[in-house]
């Protein structure tokens, strides 16, 4: 409760951590280049950049996974050098991760203890006391989990309590939170912010990652945007606007092209590409009638269980349909596998691209190849020379930053896998591409890449459906809207009938 | 009580949480217990079936601890192995490498030096199998795969197939012939391995790590684990672990050979993974893999006992054991 951090004051030992002149390479290819950074106590401090930019190589410099090559760091202004994690910890750095850092077999107290067991006589833990402890510290931050939980029984924000205790039981000084609200559900996300609050008047800092602006503004003090591994600015975001700082991460004003809609023609056929009539399936979908054009971009909008994911999967032949038709070009198609969605020319490209889009750990080149093998079959063999030559004309026409198309996909960002899975499926080729909420966790310029993506598709010929929940997005490239209401189409607007955000979130609501 | 003056959404939710938590001991918890449910069923089966064949005489039920007790022990390192989500396929022929390098040691330079000559193949070997896995990162399954053939080869290599006699009858008493009153040394051996396998899992840091390493190695490594260390360690126990169950069946038997403790793998993962042990690593418990084991032997003694020729007895075995681990299955 000493003080916020919102102060002009800045005497050296005000700052909780500083960064100078950070430089780090990878084989050879620079990724900072003389970072400055710093957090005051008590602040929350975003942090935000493009893909590439250097966030996350930074921040695992400043965790002790990455040594840097060049630069200072001085945590309470003490230079200090890290060689481990264990260095970075010791000095009251932690770090809440994206990719959780719990064990899920071990229970909430084993967790946050792990390493630092409190330990009795012969070296025996003593579990109880490690519950206690925990238990403790939970009640500080005011929020109730149970210690003894397995933490695999516990949904995810209860996950990211788990961690946040972890940090503060080693007496963490300074949060580092990437991306927190990801996976969370809004009221989860509250109280995430009030817990930051909270942790703030302890005069703990925390730098936050984020792309997401609306949070930024919500919850940070300052702001810190990185480009080309560089610092662009750190500024107080009382005196910065959004615009601004959108247009610090990508680099260019992105308005124009982006969020705002483009009239597209559209050559009316008397046949329509796709014809959905009266589709029924499970729950969800109870019935569902629309037609798609060939070269025509429609936008599907609708709350969390409006049977907007499941409309897609029983289009791409995932779920089966209890009832209605699909027509093809007016021929109707049986979709009841997705092997025969794929052959009659329909490609999904899932929500959930890590689970369902990609083979992880296999290389971009053979994530690329996987649905195209039949293409680079000479005889009974697979011809590495042609594959080599196809995924890299892929990985060109779609941007995909990778050194090389070896490296196994999940060590890319975000967006660029987002990326590998788009360019797998529009690779074959196909006449109707349904994609579901292909810009999730996505920064804003490898957004509107995909975007523009989107649109030059529609314009080969391809019909789109575009499912997603951020209004803007389905506004900037929709040529019209349907808006899904339990299970059946509410209402139909050609875009140039909706005049803003808000009469689309109207309708949406269903108000 | 729990501070309600500043409102938390998971703070209002853990009240849903309860129900599902106790849900969870009506429905995970059997699945966890089911090895000593199943132990229950099949002992009380054959104590009725059997009854006349002499299956409930104390010398038939010591006869099953002594027939499992060196599995037992080879199953408890295994446990640790798993646990840490890694596999060793070598033990069973480490054994072997181990009694008949005792043996020969033994009657050349006698006792200590046959003692010596046992460990240190369970250490050599040992290390060489975590040394490739954790340094390396050759997967566990390959490197003691080779490991198996390679031990078993200079076993028969180096004694020309033939049994190698021992002669000491202080090792034939401690390693596995002698009895502590009515008590077999080899049910003691077991329960010394069982116990402090028991605790150092449960209750030491090391166990932890090790179901932390299992359970998430990044994870692990994250918060400060070691995870080569401790792949190592579970590897080197294990075959120093086989080495001593090498030098048990060679006393026992009163020779080494090489045939000793072939096939001990399958019946040490069966044991582990009938425990209740994760074969995905991350949950391991020494009392569930000592039942495990437990069970494994009743069933082979009972059949036995109940006539059925050892073709058959495989057969059964195998269903039984298909069946436990279906049912004590975790999603």
């Amino acid at each position: 409760m000493t003080q916020t951090g919102n102060g002009a004051r800045q005497s050296e030992n005000e700052l909780a951590v500083q960064m100078r002149g950070v430089y780090k390479s990878f084989d050879k290819v620079s990724v900072l280049r003389g970072v400055d950074f710093e957090v005051r106590r008590g602040e929350v401090h975003a942090l935000a950049g493009g893909n590439g930019a250097g966030k996350s190589t930074l921040m695992k410099i400043l965790q002790g996974v990455y040594p840097l090559d060049q630069g200072e760091i001085l945590i309470d202004g003490r230079p200090v050098r890290f060689t481990s994690i264990h260095d970075a910890r010791a000095v009251g750095i932690g770090m809440v991760f994206q990719e959780f850092s719990l064990v899920p077999t071990l229970t909430v107290a084993q967790n946050i203890y792990l390493t630092t067991e409190p330990l009795g006589t012969g070296g025996l833990i003593k579990d109880r006391e490690a519950s206690r402890r925990a238990r403790e510290v939970f009640r500080e931050m005011q929020v109730e989990v149970d210690p003894d939980a397995t933490v695999a029984d516990l949904s995810t924000a209860y996950w990211q309590l788990t961690e946040i205790a972890k940090a503060l039981a080693q007496d963490a000084r300074v949060l580092i939170m990437d991306e927190p609200t990801a996976s969370l559900a809004k009221h989860e996300a509250d109280a995430l912010f009030d817990l930051v609050r909270r942790l703030q008047a302890r005069d703990i800092s925390v730098i936050y990652i984020s792309h997401r602006m609306e949070e930024v503004y919500r919850i940070a003090d300052r702001i810190t945007v990185l480009r080309d591994g560089r610092n662009l600015f750190t500024r107080a975001l009382s005196e910065l606007a959004p615009e601004e700082i959108v247009e610090g991460i990508v680099g260019r004003e992105i308005e124009g092209g982006m969020l705002s809609w483009q009239e597209r023609r559209l050559p009316e056929e008397p046949v329509p590409l796709l014809e959905a009539r009266n589709l029924r399936s499970g729950r969800r979908v109870r019935d569902v009638s629309f037609r798609l054009h060939a070269g025509e971009i429609l936008g599907l909008a609708g709350l969390m269980g409006s049977g907007r994911t499941e409309l897609a999967r029983c289009l791409f032949g995932v779920d089966r349909l209890d009832g209605g038709q699909v027509l093809l070009r007016g021929q109707p198609v049986g979709l009841s596998n997705p092997r025969k969605a794929t052959a009659a020319g329909i490609a999904l490209i899932p929500e959930d691209r890590r689970e369902q889009g990609l083979v992880l750990e296999h290389s971009v080149r053979d994530n690329l190849l996987l649905p195209l093998l039949a293409r680079i079959e000479r005889g009974p063999f697979l011809s590495d020379h042609a594959g080599n030559a196809l995924a890299n004309s892929l990985i060109q026409r779609f941007a995909v930053k990778v050194a090389n198309p070896n490296r196994p996909v999940r060590l890319l960002s975000g967006g660029n896998q987002q990326k590998v899975v788009i360019a797998k499926w529009v690779a074959i080729e196909p006449d109707v591409l349904i994609m579901d909420e292909p810009t999730a966790g996505v920064d804003i310029g490898t957004k509107s890449e995909i975007l523009d993506m989107i649109r030059g598709l529609a314009d080969d010929g391809k019909g789109i459906i575009l499912i997603s929940s951020e209004l803007p997005e389905l506004l900037a490239v929709s040529d019209r809207v349907l808006v899904l209401r339990d299970g059946s189409i509410a209402q139909e607007l050609p875009r140039r009938d909706i005049p803003d955000e808000e009469s689309l979130q109207l309708a949406v609501q269903g108000i | 009580m729990a501070p309600t003056t500043t409102p938390t959404a998971p703070a209002g939710e853990a009240a849903p949480a309860r129900p599902r938590g106790l849900a969870r001991i009506g429905e995970l918890d059997w699945r966890r217990y089911v090895i000593y449910i199943g132990f229950v069923v099949v002992f009380l089966f054959f104590a009725v079936l059997l009854r006349d064949e002499g299956f409930l005489t104390v010398n038939n039920l010591l006869n099953i601890f002594r027939q499992t007790a060196i599995i037992t022990v080879i199953a408890v390192a295994m446990t640790y192995v798993i646990a840490a989500a890694e596999i060793d396929l070598s033990v069973g022929s480490v054994a072997g490498l181990a009694s008949v390098c005792t043996a020969m040691a033994l009657s050349r330079w006698g006792l200590a030096a046959g003692i010596v000559a046992g460990l240190a193949v369970g250490l050599i070997v040992g290390a060489i199998n975590g040394g490739l896995v954790s340094t390396l990162g050759i997967p566990s399954f390959l490197v003691t795969l080779g490991m198996l053939g390679i031990a078993a080869g200079i076993a028969q290599w180096i004694t020309a197939s033939a049994p190698q006699p021992i002669l000491n009858d202080v090792y034939n008493l401690v390693f596995g012939s002698g009895n502590l009153g009515p008590i077999p040394g080899l049910l003691l051996w077991s329960a010394v391995f069982v116990v402090v396998g028991a605790v150092v899992l449960a209750k030491t840091r090391f166990g932890r790590q090790v179901l932390a390493t299992g359970g998430n190695r990044t994870a692990a490594e994250f918060t400060g684990v070691n995870t080569r260390r401790i792949k190592f360690s579970v590897l080197l126990i294990s075959g120093v672990v086989a080495s001593i169950a090498g030098m048990l069946y060679a006393g026992r038997l009163q020779s080494g050979r090489f045939q000793w403790g072939t096939g001990d793998e399958l019946s040490a993962i069966a044991a582990v993974i009938l425990g209740g042990t994760s074969l995905f690593g991350g949950y391991g418990s020494i009392i569930g893999t000592l039942f495990g084991s437990l069970l494994i032997g009743l069933i082979n003694n009972g059949l036995i006992l109940a006539g059925l020729e050892a073709s058959q007895q495989q057969v059964v075995r195998g269903v039984i054991i298909i069946l436990a681990v279906a049912l004590a299955r975790r999603k």
